[in-house]
C-alpha cells in the first residue's frame, strides 16, 4: 500500500511539473461530463417545452364534464356535484384582448384543482397565497410578457377597460394564456356564476350518478388520447435522445484523447518506474487508481459545469444551487440524483475505456522496445490495420443490422456502428491521403510536410476522431432538426388550414350557423368537413371528408399523385390515403379500394398519397359531399371558415356572443399556430445551442491535442530551424498542417453527418413511428459549419504556433543537448 | 553470486534471425567490479537487460545470489530488481518531475528499504548537497550521472548494472563519476558489471572482459 503511494506520488509528480498538461487532461474530462450533462438538462427542458405545446394545442389529459348545450353552464352545479362527493374543478376560459393582442384567459380554482391537471399551470404552495388573496395574480409565460411588451408586476387593461390583477411569472405556462382565480375570471369576462367545464380528479370513492346530480345537462368527455401533435413531439424527443447519444460519443472520444495524451507525454517515466522495480500490474493498478481519482474530481465539475452552461443556454429557465441537488423548482432547472450518478460514470467509464488502450498499448510493448521508435512505428502500424479492420467489420455490422434488422433498437444500433467505424476508419483514411500527398511530389520540403502529418496522425487521431464525429453530429442533427421543423410548419399549415375551426352542439346548430355566416361579409369560404370510423381490412381507419376547395388543394401535404386528383375526389371516386396507411397496406397509386358503409361498397381509386404525421391511424381522405352520401347519418357539425386574418378576433366574439360556443369548439387556429410554432422554434434553438457546445467542445479536444503535441514537436522542427529554415517558416508549416489535416476531417465528416441525418429520419423514425420525416439538405448550413470548423481548428492550432514563433533560440538548441 | 550459464538470445529483424548472443558464462563475485567491453552491436547492451530481468533469454540460466532470474514473472522480475539490483541506464533516466532528492530516494522508498542515513552519506559523497532541490533538467550531464549511480545505490542493491554511464561525459568528469561509484560500491559491498567502450576506463575496475560474436572470451 506504501509502495502504491509512493509510486502515485512520481507518477503525479509529473502534473505538478506541467501544470499545463495537467490542466488539458482535467480540460477533457470536464468537457465530456459537461456535454452529456448539458445535454440531459436541455432534452429534460425541451421535453417540458412539448408539454406546453400540446397543452396550447388543445389537448386534455384529465376527463371533464362539459355542457351538453355547448357553451358555459350555472356554477351551482359544481357546487351540486362537490356535494355528490365528485372530484371536480372549475374552469372558466375565454379569450381576452390586451394591448390589441389576443390572449386565452382562463379562471381556475386552485384549491380543488387536480393534480394531472394543474401541472400546466402549477402554482407553488407558497403561491397559493398571493394567488387567491385579493388584488390575486395574473400567472403569464414569459414570450407572453415579452410580446405584450410588459414586466412581471404590471396590471394591464382588458380592451374593455377593466384591470387584470398584477401579472406573475409562470415559465411553465404555456405561451398566450394568462390564467387568474376564477372569481376574477368571471368578473373579466363578464360570465357570472358561470362555468366553461368542470375538471374531474382521480380521486376514488362512491359518488351519485352525473344524471341523478345534473340531469341531462352536462357530459362526459374522456380525455384525448395522445394528440397527434403529442406523437409528433415524441419523434422529436426521440431523436433528441439520439442526439444524447451521439454526444456521448463524441465525449467519450474527447476523453479517450485526453487520457491517451497523458498517457503517452509519461510513457518515459513509466517505462523508468519499471526499470527500478514497479511491476507492470502494480504499476497499471496504481495508474487506475490515479484515472479514476482525476475522473472523479473532473466529473463532479463538468456536471456543475454542464448545468450552469444549459441553464445559460436556454431562455427561460434559471439555475440555482438548489437546482443541482435535485429540488423540483419551477423554472428552474434541475439536476436530478441520476445524472450525478450517470455523469461521475460516465466520466470514470469513459476515462477507463480511454485508459484501457493506452495501458494496453504500454503493457503490451516491452519494456525496452518501447524506446525504439522504429518498433513503436511498427505497432503503430499494426494499430491502424487493426483499427482499418474493425472499421469494416463494424460497417458490415451496420450494414446486416440494416439489411436484417427491424427495430427500433436496429436503428440505434445502425447508427452508433456508422460513428464508430466512421471513427475507426478516419486515422486509416487521413493516412492514405497523406500517403498520396507524399508519393505526388519531390520537392523534400513538401515531401517532409506530408511525411510528417503521416507521423503526427497517432497523435492527433483521437483529436480528430473528436472534431469527425462532433461535425458529423452537427450535421447529422442540424439537418435533422431543420427537416423536422419544416415537416412540421407544412404540416400544421396543412392540418390548420381554415383561419376559424368550428364545431356546433348540433346539427339544428350548424344549419343556424352557416345561415347566419351567409350574412357576414367578412367571411370568405365555409368549409364543411366531417369525418367516420370504419373498418378496413380488419384495421380502424378514418374516413375524412372535406370540401372541394383552393384551400385543399393548395396546402394539403402530398408525397405523390396522379395528375387529375383533385378531380378525381371531387366526382367522389378517387381518394387521397394517408402515408402510414399506404406503408401499411402497401397500397400505390391506381390501388382499388373497396370501403364499407352502410349504403353499401363504397369503390375508390387511390389518386394521391399525403404526408399525415403523427396520426397513428391509416387515413382516407374523400369528397365531403360524396361521404355524406355514403353515411347518411354521418354528424355534419364541423366546418372551417376562411376569413382574413385581420377579422379573425371580431368574427370569434361575434359567433361566440351569438352561439354560445366555447375554446374547444371554436379555435382561432392562427393563433394556435403560431403558438405551437413559438414553442417549437424553443425547442430548435435549444438544439442550435446544444450544436455550439458539441463543437466548442471538440474545438478544445483539438486545441489541447495540439498543444501538448507541440511539445514533442521540438525534435522533428529543431533539425529544420537548424539547416536554415526560419520560426516564421515552420509556423506557417506546422498552421498548414494542422488545417489540412482538419480540412480533410471536416471535409469526411460533412457526408457522415448526413447519413446520420438520413439515419434518424429514415430508419429511427420510421421505426418508432411508422412514417418519415422528408429528408432535406441544406448547401448552405454545412458550408457555414465548415467555415466554423476550420475557424475552430485555426484557433486551436494558433496558440501552440504562437509558442514556436516567440520561443528562444536556446530551447531549440537544448532539444539537441537532450537527445541522446 | 552472479551466475550466468549458456546464455542466448536472438532477435527477429525484418525476415533474418540475429543471434546476439550464443551462449554468454559469465560469474561476478560479491564485491567484484567487473568491465566488459565489445564494439558497437555485439550485445553488451542485450546482455545488462537480461541480467536486470527486462528482457527473456531465449535459452540458458542467470542466477544472482539464490534467485533465478530465468523464468520468473514479472512480478518477481520486478521486485528483484527493486531489491537486489541498482541500473545506471542511459534509457531509464531520471525522473524529470522530482527533484533530486526525490530521485535519490524513490527507488529505496518503493523497495521499503530507505535509510536516512545512508542516504545522507550518499549525498555528501556525491557532492550533491547543493542541488537537492533542482530538476534534472537543471543539471549538467556528470551531474545527472552521479544521481543516477546514488539512486541506483541508495537501496544498497546485491548488484550494480550500468550501461555506458560515462558515455556522454568528458574525459576528466568521466574518471571522477566513475571513482565515485567505484568507492561507493567498495563501500557497500555489492558486485559491479558496467559497460564502457574506453579500455582505458575498463582497467580501472578488477577484471575486463570482452563479448564478442556472442560470445565472452
Ligand atoms: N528490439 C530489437 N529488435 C531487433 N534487434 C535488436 C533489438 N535490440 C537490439 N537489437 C540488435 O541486437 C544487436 C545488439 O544490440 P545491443 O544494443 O545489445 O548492442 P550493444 O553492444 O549495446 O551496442 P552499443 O555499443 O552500440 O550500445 C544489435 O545488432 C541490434 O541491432
Ligand atoms: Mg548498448
Amino acid at each position: 500500500m506504501k509502495r502504491a503511494l509512493w509510486i502515485l506520488a512520481v507518477l503525479l509528480s509529473h502534473w505538478r511539473r506541467h501544470p499545463m498538461q495537467f490542466a488539458t487532461l482535467l480540460i477533457g474530462l470536464i468537457a465530456a461530463t459537461a456535454l452529456w450533462s448539458g445535454i440531459q438538462a436541455l432534452n429534460q427542458q425541451a421535453r417540458t417545452s412539448y408539454d406546453r405545446a400540446a397543452a396550447a394545442f388543445g389537448g386534455t389529459r384529465t376527463p371533464m364534464l362539459v355542457a351538453t348545450s355547448g357553451g358555459a353552464f350555472a356554477q351551482q352545479l359544481f357546487v351540486d356535484l362537490r356535494r355528490a362527493s365528485w372530484p371536480v374543478s372549475p374552469v372558466v376560459e375565454g379569450r381576452a384582448q390586451i394591448g390589441g393582442r389576443s390572449v386565452r384567459l382562463l379562471g381556475i380554482e386552485p384549491v380543488t384543482m387536480p393534480i394531472e391537471a394543474s401541472a400546466a399551470t402549477e402554482i407553488g404552495r407558497t403561491g397559493a397565497q398571493a394567488f387567491l388573496t385579493p388584488p390575486g395574480q395574473a400567472l403569464i409565460a414569459l414570450e407572453t410578457l415579452a410580446s405584450l411588451g410588459l414586466t412581471e408586476g404590471a396590471t394591464p387593461a382588458l380592451s374593455d377597460g377593466t384591470p387584470l390583477p398584477p401579472l406573475k411569472l409562470q415559465p411553465q405556462l404555456a405561451p398566450g394564456v394568462v390564467v387568474v382565480d376564477i372569481g376574477i375570471a368571471q368578473k373579466l369576462m363578464k360570465m357570472p356564476n358561470q362555468i366553461s367545464r368542470l375538471l374531474i380528479g382521480s380521486t376514488k370513492g362512491p359518488r351519485a350518478s352525473l344524471e341523478s346530480v345534473t340531469g341531462n345537462q352536462l357530459r362526459l368527455v374522456q380525455p384525448d388520447a395522445e394528440t397527434d401533435l403529442e406523437r409528433l413531439t415524441d419523434s422529436f424527443h426521440l431523436n433528441l435522445t439520439a442526439f444524447g447519444l451521439l454526444s456521448f460519443f463524441v465525449g467519450l472520444f474527447i476523453v479517450n484523447s485526453a487520457v491517451g495524451l497523458g498517457f503517452e507525454q509519461r510513457l518515459p517515466m513509466l517505462r523508468t518506474l519499471r526499470a527500478c522495480g514497479v511491476s507492470a500490474r502494480q504499476l497499471n493498478s496504481v495508474l487506475v487508481l490515479e484515472l479514476v481519482s482525476i475522473a472523479l474530481i473532473a466529473g463532479v465539475i463538468g456536471l456543475v459545469c454542464g448545468y450552469f452552461i444549459a441553464a445559460s443556454l436556454l431562455p427561460d429557465v434559471a439555475a440555482s444551487l438548489r437546482g443541482l441537488y435535485g429540488a423540483q423548482i419551477p423554472g428552474q432547472l434541475t439536476l436530478k440524483p441520476e445524472w450525478w450518478f450517470a455523469g461521475l460514470a460516465i466520466s470514470i467509464i469513459g476515462a477507463l475505456l480511454a485508459a484501457t488502450s493506452s495501458l494496453l498499448k504500454a503493457v503490451r510493448l516491452p519494456l525496452l522496445a518501447t524506446a525504439q521508435p522504429y518498433a513503436w512505428q511498427q505497432a503503430q502500424h499494426r494499430w491502424l490495420r487493426l483499427q482499418g479492420t474493425g472499421a469494416l467489420l463494424v460497417f458490415i455490422a451496420a450494414g446486416l443490422a440494416l439489411w436484417l434488422g427491424d427495430s427500433l433498437i436496429a436503428g440505434f444500433f445502425v447508427l452508433a456502428a456508422l460513428l464508430l467505424g466512421a471513427a475507426l476508419a478516419l486515422p486509416v483514411i487521413l493516412g492514405i491521403v497523406l500517403a498520396g500527398g507524399e508519393r505526388s511530389t519531390r520537392r523534400p520540403l513538401i515531401t517532409w510536410f506530408w511525411a510528417d502529418s503521416r507521423l503526427q496522425l497517432s497523435g492527433l487521431s483521437l483529436a480528430l476522431m473528436a472534431l469527425l464525429l462532433a461535425l458529423a453530429v452537427n450535421v447529422g442533427v442540424g439537418t435533422m432538426v431543420e427537416s423536422f421543423s419544416r415537416t412540421f410548419t407544412g404540416w400544421l399549415d396543412g392540418r390548420l388550414a381554415s383561419e376559424i375551426y368550428l364545431n356546433a352542439a348540433s346539427e339544428k346548430q350548424a344549419s343556424e350557423i352557416k345561415t347566419w355566416l351567409k350574412t357576414r361579409p367578412d367571411v370568405q369560404a365555409v368549409l364543411p368537413g366531417s369525418r367516420t370510423d370504419v373498418q378496413f381490412n380488419g384495421a380502424p381507419i378514418e374516413l375524412l371528408g372535406f370540401a372541394d376547395h383552393a384551400t385543399y388543394r393548395d396546402q394539403w401535404p402530398l408525397l405523390d399523385s396522379t395528375s387529375n386528383a383533385w378531380d378525381r375526389v371531387r366526382t367522389g371516386d378517387g381518394a387521397l390515403i394517408s402515408e402510414q396507411l399506404s406503408l401499411r397496406m402497401k397500397l400505390k397509386l391506381g390501388d382499388h379500394l373497396d370501403v364499407p358503409t352502410p349504403t353499401g361498397n363504397w369503390p375508390l381509386d387511390v389518386v394521391a398519397i399525403y404526408a399525415d404525421y403523427g396520426n397513428p391511424k391509416g387515413q382516407i381522405g374523400v369528397n365531403v359531399d360524396a361521404l355524406v352520401k355514403h353515411f347518411p347519418d354521418i354528424s355534419q357539425t364541423r366546418m372551417g371558415l376562411r376569413v382574413t386574418p385581420g377579422d379573425v378576433p371580431a368574427l370569434i366574439t361575434a359567433i361566440r356572443t351569438r352561439f354560445g360556443l366555447d375554446g374547444r369548439n371554436l379555435a382561432d387556429q392562427t393563433t394556435v399556430k403560431s403558438e405551437s410554432q413559438a414553442i417549437f422554434n424553443r425547442t430548435f434553438a435549444v438544439t442550435a445551442a446544444l450544436n455550439a457546445f458539441t463543437l466548442g467542445v471538440a474545438g478544445v479536444a483539438l486545441l489541447t491535442s495540439l498543444l501538448t503535441l507541440s511539445n514533442s514537436r521540438l525534435p522533428q522542427l529543431a533539425p529544420l530551424w537548424a539547416i536554415g529554415i526560419t520560426r516564421r517558416r515552420l509556423a506557417g508549416i506546422e498552421l498548414l498542417k494542422t488545417l489540412s489535416v482538419a480540412l480533410i476531417t471536416s471535409l469526411l465528416a460533412l457526408p457522415l453527418g448526413l447519413l446520420v441525418a438520413w439515419c434518424l429520419i429514415a430508419i429511427v423514425n420510421v421505426k418508432a413511428f411508422g412514417w418519415r420525416l422528408p429528408f432535406h439538405v441544406f448547401p448552405l448550413q454545412l458550408i457555414q459549419l465548415l467555415c466554423v470548423a476550420i475557424l475552430a481548428s485555426l484557433l486551436a492550432a494558433l496558440l501552440p504556433i504562437m509558442k514556436l514563433l516567440r520561443m528562444q533560440p536556446t530551447t531549440l538548441v537544448k532539444v539537441f543537448a537532450n537527445e541522446r | 553470486m552472479l551466475t550466468v550459464r549458456h546464455l542466448t538470445k536472438s532477435y527477429r529483424s525484418a525476415q533474418e534471425l540475429v543471434a546476439v548472443l550464443r551462449g554468454v558464462d559469465l560469474d561476478i563475485a560479491a564485491g567484484e567490479s567487473v568491465a566488459l567491453t565489445g564494439e558497437s552491436g555485439s550485445g553488451k547492451s542485450t546482455l545488462l537487460h537480461l541480467i536486470a530481468g527486462l528482457d527473456e533469454a531465449d535459452s540458458g540460466a542467470i542466477q544472482l545470489g539464490e534467485i533465478t532470474i530465468t523464468g520468473l514473472t514479472d512480478s518477481a522480475r520486478a521486485a528483484l530488481r527493486r531489491h537486489r539490483l541498482g541500473l545506471v541506464f542511459q534509457q531509464f533516466n531520471l525522473i524529470p518531475s522530482l527533484s533530486v532528492a526525490d530521485n535519490l530516494a524513490f527507488q529505496s522508498r518503493i523497495s521499503g528499504k530507505h535509510d536516512a542515513a545512508w542516504q545522507s552519506e550518499l549525498i555528501e559523497r556525491l557532492g550533491l548537497g547543493a542541488l537537492l532541490k533542482r530538476y534534472p533538467e537543471q543539471l549538467s550531464g556528470g551531474q545527472q550521472q552521479r544521481v543516477a549511480i546514488g539512486r541506483a545505490l541508495a537501496s544498497k542493491p546485491l548488484l550494480l548494472l550500468a550501461d555506458e554511464p560515462t558515455g556522454n561525459l568528458d574525459e576528466d568528469t568521466a574518471d571522477e563519476v566513475l571513482k565515485l561509484a567505484r568507492d561507493l560500491v567498495a563501500r557497500t559491498g555489492c558486485g559491479f558489471l558496467m559497460v564502457t567502450h574506453s579500455v582505458r576506463l575498463a582497467a580501472t575496475l578488477d577484471r575486463h572482459v570482452h563479448l564478442h560474436a556472442g560470445l565472452i572470451a
